[in-house]
């Protein structure tokens, strides 16, 4: 399926100081061409999330989001490591890695990626050494 | 009640210069663990903490919060709050516990 709007971003390891500059100009792009407010919060909570989760846990990385054809957003956060150890675990809410610097700064909830999968519509995580790709789907709702 | 008429009635101290004033506050949400906050806020309400490093704005910008309302004394750094007038984010000193901050909300009916 064709893409009608696409857009790249990189992200920077340990960056707090830029945190949520992508997620807000995902939310600025979407809201342009006609998104509804419903949709934009949902994809600004998993987008922050998943942002957040590249600078404190991952090694920075890449995000892609594309509006196809038929009206879904997908978001790609691909990251080039070090991966999710446990899964299963990282999806449980309340369960943290975060380091001591992240958990002053507010972060290390334990509720990332329980928040990110609550409010997207498609919800796939690939996790190894190698990297961690999370890919998201958004649609408005009948 | 406009974050305007919350400054007035709580003589609280504005930190921002340029952020609209005139947005509706329906609620508040305390809370300092930020997913927390991002997974449960709603917009229109106004955000107690005491965080006050740059990652805030980029929090209550995103889940469209009325205004962030700062407590117990905690010190905005001027970048921030340069951030926050960036970002259209009301940032108000209440110079109170959280507590006592929500208490004075709830005596103003919000």
């Amino acid at each position: 399926m064709a893409s009608l709007l696409h857009k790249e971003y990189e992200v920077v390891r340990d960056d707090y100081s830029l945190a949520g500059k992508v997620s807000s100009d995902i939310k600025r792009t979407l809201s342009a061409v006609g998104i509804s407010p419903a949709v934009l919060r949902r994809i600004a909570v998993a987008s922050y999330e998943s942002e957040i989760n590249m600078i404190i846990h991952a090694w920075g990385g890449v995000i892609t989001l594309d509006v196809m054809e038929d009206g879904t957003i997908q978001i790609v956060f691909k990251d080039p490591g070090p991966g999710i150890a446990d899964l299963e675990k990282a999806l449980t809410p309340g369960w943290s890695t975060a380091s001591e610097k992240a958990r002053n700064m507010g972060f290390g909830a334990g509720m990332g990626l329980p928040n990110i999968k609550r409010v997207s519509d498609e919800f796939d995580i690939q996790s190894s050494e190698a990297g961690t790709t999370l890919t998201l789907g958004f649609r408005e709702q009948a | 009640m406009k974050v305007q008429e919350l400054i007035e009635k709580t003589g609280w101290s504005c930190a921002t210069q340029k952020a609209a004033l005139d947005r509706t506050v329906n609620g508040a949400f305390c809370g300092d663990l930020l997913s927390w906050v991002m997974g449960n806020g709603e917009p229109e309400q106004a955000w107690i903490t005491v965080q006050v490093h740059m990652n805030v704005i980029g929090v209550a910008s995103l889940r469209e919060f009325s205004c962030i309302i700062i407590a117990d004394h905690a010190v905005l750094a001027e970048d921030i709050i340069a951030r926050a007038d960036e970002e259209d984010i009301p940032v108000i000193e209440s110079g109170l516990p959280v507590y006592e901050t929500a208490k004075k909300l709830v005596e103003l009916g919000i």
